[in-house]
């Protein structure tokens, strides 16, 4: 006889319910995929790439943000249920998929790409890097967006207006970026209560982050550099910038 | 409804989770965080107590007797044991997490983040020894 485990799941269906749910299937140890495959095609969930690269599969798996993709299932207790449920803080559309929308509109407000007025966006130019310049931010730049961090801060439950961690760390991976001249547009969104200030330094991003990216340090870096410019331009007025 | 990039699809029914009271208690990193910010208060009122006893030091010999008198009450005993606990926690609980404020390279390398924090507990210890020292020698 194969071996079986319950998954306990969170259905949320528009069209008929006021608030999630749970269900339960006995599954084979393929889980959602033979849920939705074989069982009850109606259940939603992400998923893409199946290898923890592109971060679709972000859901709470017994309380706990995962990447689903990258947790096997031997990890768990096939004596208990498993309870899978969408990513925490963020607003359900069906079953397990979230709207992250607000994700998005934070993410583009840090302008997470190259700024330099010197040169046309469609220019074919090369800006040279040394190493030791692609260390100082490659850790930042491993961020695949699954919002797992998002998951795990209770401010962005508490604040929604917070900025949040992979929208911070990937500002930091830009303002490290040897070729970047964008630092103080970044400074400007990100230096006040919703951005940089809204985070109590939790740690939960870093914990869960599946690709280390350590958000909560980016956060706390980018808080020493905001609080050092300060300090530089009320004893310095004249040379801070 | 739908009019930025970022917006939900018109129409969507989504359902917006609640928030329950108790969060807090639903992690025990969340717990533990949340107790180490209260021991905060702890601390501010451990720096006011401080001032309060060097200005009694500027008032002359009778205020700070008075002073003196009132930090050895029962009750402020009371107060400072649990005080220094809850400092302690928050430092205990803090300088472990120095190290992702502080980057500190030497040459090309990262000083690793055990030598950060070790620097601030030992710090703490000759300072502890200092005052240990000039508060016991009589």
């Amino acid at each position: 006889m194969a071996e079986t485990l319950r998954l306990e799941v969170s259905r949320y269906r528009p069209e008929e319910d006021s608030e999630p749910t749970l269900q339960s299937y006995d599954v084979l140890l393929d889980a959602l995929n033979h849920v939705k495959n074989e069982i009850d095609g109606s259940l939603t969930f992400r998923w893409s790439c199946r290898m923890g690269v592109c971060g679709s599969c972000g859901m709470m798996a017994n309380g706990e943000p995962k990447l689903t993709c990258a947790v096997p299932l031997t990890d768990y207790d096939p004596a208990q249920p498993i309870r899978i449920e969408p990513l925490q803080f963020f607003p359900v559309v069906r079953d397990l998929v979230i709207d992250m929308s607000s994700f998005l509109e934070k993410l583009s407000n840090v302008k997470p790409w190259i700024i330099r007025d010197d040169v046309e966006a469609t220019e074919a130019v090369e800006f040279k890097q040394t190493p030791a310049e692609l260390d100082a931010y490659k850790q930042f730049s491993m961020c695949i967006n699954c919002m797992l961090c998002y998951s795990a801060c209770p401010v962005i439950g508490l604040e929604p207006e917070f900025s949040g961690p992979a929208a911070i760390a990937l500002a930091q991976r830009y303002n490290l970026d040897s070729r970047d001249k964008g630092k103080e547009e970044r400074m400007d969104v990100l230096d006040a209560h919703e951005g940089l200030w809204g985070c109590t330094y939790f740690g939960e991003c870093t914990k869960v982050c599946p690709k280390n990216v350590d958000p909560a340090g980016a956060i706390q870096l980018y808080k020493m550099a905001s609080a050092t410019d300060y300090l530089k331009s009320l004893l310095l007025p004249w040379g801070s910038k | 409804m739908s009019g930025g990039a970022h917006e939900p699809a018109a129409g969507l029914k989504l359902y917006h989770p609640p928030m329950s009271l108790w969060w807090w208690l639903e992690r025990r990193a969340y717990f533990k965080i949340v107790v180490r910010e209260l021991t905060s208060l702890f601390v501010g009122a451990f720096a006011v107590v401080t001032l309060l006893q060097i200005r009694a030091v500027g008032d002359g010999p009778e205020p700070y007797a008075a002073f003196a008198a009132m930090l050895g009450s029962p009750a402020f005993i009371t107060f400072s044991v649990v005080a220094f606990l809850a400092v302690l926690f928050h430092a205990l609980t803090w300088f472990p997490l120095v190290p992702t404020t502080i980057v500190l390279r030497v040459g090309e390398q990262r000083v690793p983040g055990n030598i950060i924090a070790g620097a601030h507990f030992a710090g703490w210890l000759i300072v502890s020894v200092v005052v240990a020292y000039i508060l016991l020698r009589g």
